[in-house]
């Protein structure tokens, strides 16, 4: 119990923030992790010994966080008028050559699915390679070339303001 | 420069700081020969360095209440512990459900034995007989000596007939019954409004002697006892206290009989 509890609360603002970049909505974020907080409680005699807390959290999260968003695809981006108007006053100060929090986040929503958790978790997590790849349960080739196209066409986005390019609805993606 | 020439995957570990120092130092180098690629690299390592700037405010939020561990923890042991009590209440209830059935296995069940089953003889005897209005007693109070007779005779001891006068009740006669425990002889008694007792006796084989035990069922009350093998029940409409009055008359008076 008291492994747990030092283990896993230093986590605790990390995965706050994939969860939000992943979800945009900070109370769908915090529900995530919530849940994955419970999970993560509940199976912790399950974990392996040898195994990394952060890269078995972060699973649990990612996981938790992909079956939601396919839940909700066919209902579209669910916003409350709450949140949003959080978000926007929460937001730091946006400098003059730097991107607004919510920009990014809106941004960073664009980017498909599977190459927002790459880039998150690489970029900003700071997991190795090696751990993103076995938190997204992919090889490790994937998560570069994912990393790779996630990069290039975040790039298109914030320079393009996603004007010049359509950006691909992960949403409608998803719905095939 | 080494033989491996540099990949997008040597690009991104440059821009995400994991590439041992060695390579480091190559991919610098070749990026310091191609400016295109070194513009390309110095827009990720930008976007990277955007990324996290605007995303650590969330991490630099306070935490919600619901989201801190030890309350998850704390709320999940709850549960655990609720339930061992809960099973531990329940083994509990069983055992003094069990203890008080097991004590008091003669008030809830049918009495079988003693002097409780000998009170609820006299109870349904009362219910059937107190009511009938033909013929209520087999052999009338005039023949008294009669029944007494017969009644010794099928019990093997000495009967005698309660004189209740004192409370204002008359006897009225009586009858021999059977019962799970043998022989019994019914006396019925009332009073100048009708109101009927009932005495039921028999030889007691369990509760030889046993202290006066009030029973009730319904408006009826009852008072059962045994001296010396013998069982007696006094069962009527009346108030308890008046009834144990009554109970206590028919037990001197069977003591000093004997």
């Amino acid at each position: 119990m008291n492994d747990m509890l030092r283990l896993i609360e230093p986590l605790i603002p990390s995965l706050r923030r994939y969860a939000r970049a992943l979800a945009k909505d900070r109370a769908v974020a915090d529900d995530l992790v919530q849940d994955c907080l419970e999970r993560a409680v509940s199976r912790w005699h399950q974990r392996r010994l040898d195994g990394d807390a952060r890269t078995w959290i972060f699973t649990i999260l990612h996981n938790l966080a992909i079956s939601r968003f396919r839940q909700t695809a066919f209902r579209g981006n669910h916003l409350p008028l709450d949140d949003a108007d959080d978000s926007a006053l929460g937001q730091p100060a946006s400098q003059e050559d730097q991107l607004t929090y919510s920009e990014v986040l809106d941004k960073v929503s664009q980017l498909p699915e599977e190459q927002r958790g790459v880039l998150l978790l690489v970029a900003v997590e700071d997991l190795s390679y090696a751990e993103a790849a076995r938190v997204l349960d992919i090889p490790i080739g994937t998560v570069m070339s994912r990393l790779s196209r996630a990069r290039e066409r975040l790039l298109t986005l914030m320079e393009g303001g996603g004007e010049r390019v359509v950006p691909l609805n992960p949403q409608l993606r998803r719905v095939k | 420069m080494t033989d491996h020439p540099i990949t997008e995957d040597d690009l991104h570990g440059y821009v995400d700081g994991v590439l041992d120092g060695a390579r480091g130092a190559e991919v610098a180098a070749y990026l310091q020969d191609h400016p295109d690629v070194a513009a390309r690299t110095v827009s990720y390592a930008k976007q990277r360095e955007t990324l996290r700037a605007s995303l650590a405010p969330i991490a630099e939020e306070p935490i919600p209440l619901r989201l801190n561990i030890g309350r998850i923890i704390e709320a999940r042991r709850g549960p655990r512990i609720s339930k061992w009590v809960a099973s531990l209440a329940a083994a509990l209830l069983i055992l003094i459900g069990g203890a008080a059935g097991w004590s008091l296995r003669s008030a809830v069940q049918p009495a079988s034995e003693g002097v409780l089953a000998l009170a609820q003889e006299a109870g349904d005897s009362y219910s059937v007989y107190a009511p009938d209005r033909v013929r209520p007693v087999e052999i009338r109070a005039s023949e008294a000596k009669e029944l007494v007779n017969w009644a010794s005779q099928r019990l093997q001891r000495s009967i005698t007939v309660p004189d209740l006068a004192s409370s204002g009740y008359r006897f009225m006669g009586g009858r021999l019954l059977s019962t799970p425990h043998g022989p019994a002889v019914m006396f019925m008694y009332d009073d100048d409004r009708g109101t009927r007792l009932v005495v039921l006796t028999r030889a007691m084989t369990v509760d030889q002697n046993m202290p006066m035990v009030p029973h009730a069922r319904g408006a009826v009350n009852g008072f059962a006892w045994a001296d010396n093998g013998v069982g007696y029940s006094l069962v009527g409409p009346a108030a308890p206290d008046v009834l144990h009055s009554i109970a206590d008359t028919v037990r001197d008076q069977v003591k000093r009989g004997i």
